[in-house]
């Protein structure tokens, strides 16, 4: 049998292949704000995070969450109000993405029963929920207006007004929250998410409890959405509906999707891309929705793989 | 409160509750013979009112020409993007159909504002009611626009044709066939790939043709549909996905009851469908009138 060395052989190449991935990536991150303005940097890596989240879901278990912007917008005005009412820079993180994962528990309770579309769609419907309160809790969001202006006290010496100091800031939370994922992935729990999401009915004749596995996938994923929003909102200094808006819940599909699924790397790669894409556009003053209307759906129907998707897959055909 | 304001707000629920049931009837009608999530719809809706629009605008057609020719435009349009992208995804999960047509939301939108801004020079322009229309009816206990019960009426009579030419035709029981079981009725001789195409159009045009009604209400600008259809899914979703009946009862019932828990309670109004929806998901995941997902 000639299979088990090859099998081996090519773990090895994936195992270097996954270093390769991860030195370039850190590589690329360490020097990023002096290659883009800071602040476009930043918001590479809140939103990567956030696809990396939307990823654990959605390429990890199967579930296409469309109400992903839910969890990142209420951690973020819940990190903004905490900054604009005194609190230091990790406590009002911290509350950010406990909110998240408060709001999580009952959302994933409901919705983990539905698979499919139906899932989606009961994910999106909550999602708007959270957004009409955004509109209405006006104490708490600032409403139409949002909340701006709010302070980022320095905290162990940091001055927090420096983009920059602010980008090495937002890296250190990325890295914890992409080495999360990381190890959720890979550890027995996302083995056994995979296989749920691979054949749910063998899953369960094996022992797996399916809506069990689903719903702690949630809840990681939904946290970590919530740790991504958080960094948006300390980031910016500004919070707006936008960041519960269903178009951002889009957005975080986009990027995943153009990045690639179930790679990890993917989804960061993708919202760069993204990001990179608008900023050009709207720079150049091009519109941005028909661009990236178009890109999103050449996506869809052409390139489903994704970015590191593609690449991976060549060199497994190598 | 009075009685006569509850009942203004009664009809004002009926007017919004038959946008929502044009709307999720044909996205009924598509999910449940095609299995594809449109979330496009409610941006083809709003093509319908810009189509009317525009149509008055270049050649001078007014309210009924339009009520006619722009559903037929949208329907074209839908059957259009059916055959060139659509039909690219069948085969694969559902998911996909709901993000190429997000895609095409975000698109047409952003389109529609730019032509809207290149030549009308406006982002967003209000659209009168034919004169036939304009004015309002004394019904005895409470004085409404006409306008707007003619909206009503219109959509229930669309709503109750199309029940019964899919529940009671030849072409209904076609179409069920198709969706059912492809190949056998394939081997009756039916063409199943254009009824599919067919179905699409008509469904689009659905969207299209709520989009005319809805524009001397709430005039024309290209977001029009952007909330319309999330508000659209949780009746969907409320319903019972694809069921006919559901999507049209649930729509009329969703309005109804937002606008009069929206009399009692105002900050309410956009949240209760959605409550509504996690209540009814406790009790009935399938939705009221949906079948269990795994007797499909």
């Amino acid at each position: 049998m000639t299979v088990l060395p090859r099998t081996a052989a090519k773990t090895d190449r994936e195992r270097t292949t996954r270093a390769a991935w991860l030195i370039g990536l850190g590589i690329v991150l360490l020097i990023l704000p002096k290659l883009i303005y800071p602040v476009l940097a930043l918001d590479i890596l809140a939103w990567g995070l956030f696809a990396v989240a939307f990823d654990l879901l959605f390429g990890f278990s199967g579930l296409l969450s469309f109400g992903h912007a839910a969890f990142w917008g209420s951690s973020a005005y819940v990190t903004a109000y905490l900054l604009g009412h005194g609190q230091s820079v990790p406590v009002a993180i911290l509350g950010g993405v406990l909110s998240a994962l408060a709001l999580a528990v009952p959302v994933a309770f409901l919705s983990v029963r539905s698979s499919g579309i139906y899932f989606s769609m009961i994910t999106l419907a909550f999602a708007q929920m959270v957004s009409f309160l955004a509109l209405q809790w006006t104490d708490l969001t600032g409403g139409e207006n949002g909340l701006q202006g709010f302070a980022r006290p320095s905290f162990l010496g940091l001055d927090f007004s420096d983009s920059t100091t602010r980008y090495y800031v937002c890296l250190a939370l990325f890295t914890i929250g992409f080495y999360v994922a990381y190890r959720t992935v890979r550890s027995p729990f996302g083995q056994a998410q995979q296989a749920v999401r691979d054949n749910e009915p063998r899953s369960q004749s094996i022992g797996f409890d399916p809506a069990r596995f689903k719903f702690t996938a949630f809840l990681i994923s939904a946290t970590l959405a919530g740790l991504a929003g958080a960094m948006y909102a300390f980031g910016h200094g500004v919070v707006s509906l936008e960041v519960v808006n269903w178009r951002t819940s889009g957005e975080v599909v986009m990027m995943t999707l153009l990045g690639g699924t179930t790679t990890l790397f993917g989804p960061v790669i993708g919202a760069g891309l993204v990001l990179l894409l608008r900023d050009v556009l709207t720079t150049a003053n091009l519109p941005v929705g028909i661009v990236t209307g178009v890109v999103f759906v050449l996506v869809v129907l052409f390139f489903r793989r994704g970015v590191v998707g593609t690449v991976q897959y060549w060199m497994r055909r190598r | 409160m009075n009685t006569q304001l509850l009942l203004i707000q009664v009809f004002n629920g009926l007017v919004n509750g038959a946008f929502y049931a044009l709307l999720s009837l044909g996205l009924a009608v598509i999910f449940g013979m095609l299995r594809i999530v449109n979330f496009a719809h409610g941006a083809l809706y709003m093509l319908g009112a810009f189509v009317a629009f525009a149509l008055g605008q270049a050649f001078g057609l007014g309210f009924w020409p339009s009520l006619i020719l722009a559903p037929l435009i949208v329907g074209l349009i839908g059957v259009v993007l059916e055959r060139t992208l659509l039909s690219r995804l069948y085969g694969l999960e559902p998911s996909y159909n709901l993000l190429l047509t997000f895609g095409l939301t975000l698109l047409t939108q952003d389109l529609v504002k730019q032509v809207m801004l290149s030549q009308y020079a406006v982002s967003s322009a209000p659209y009168t009611p034919p004169e036939a229309l304009s004015g309002v009816v004394n019904l005895g206990f409470v004085v409404f626009p006409k306008y707007r019960l003619f909206v009503i009426a219109l959509s229930v009579v669309i709503c109750l044709i199309t029940w019964f030419v899919i529940e009671k035709t030849r072409v209904g029981a076609i179409i069920r066939a198709s969706t059912e079981n492809p190949g056998v009725t394939r081997a009756f001789g039916i063409d199943v790939g254009k009824w599919v195409t067919g179905v699409f159009g008509v469904g689009v045009g659905l969207a299209g043709l709520a989009g005319v009604l809805a524009a001397p209400i709430y005039s024309v600008e290209p977001y029009m549909g952007s909330e319309l259809i999330i508000t659209t899914f949780a009746v969907v979703v409320i319903g019972g996905m694809g069921s006919i009946l559901g999507s049209v009862v649930t729509g009329f019932a969703v309005g109804v009851l937002a606008a009069v828990g929206s009399a009692l309670y105002p900050p309410i109004a956009n949240t209760l469908v959605f409550i509504l929806m996690a209540l009814v998901l406790l009790v009935r995941p399938s939705g009221l009138f949906g079948l269990p997902e795994g007797a499909r």
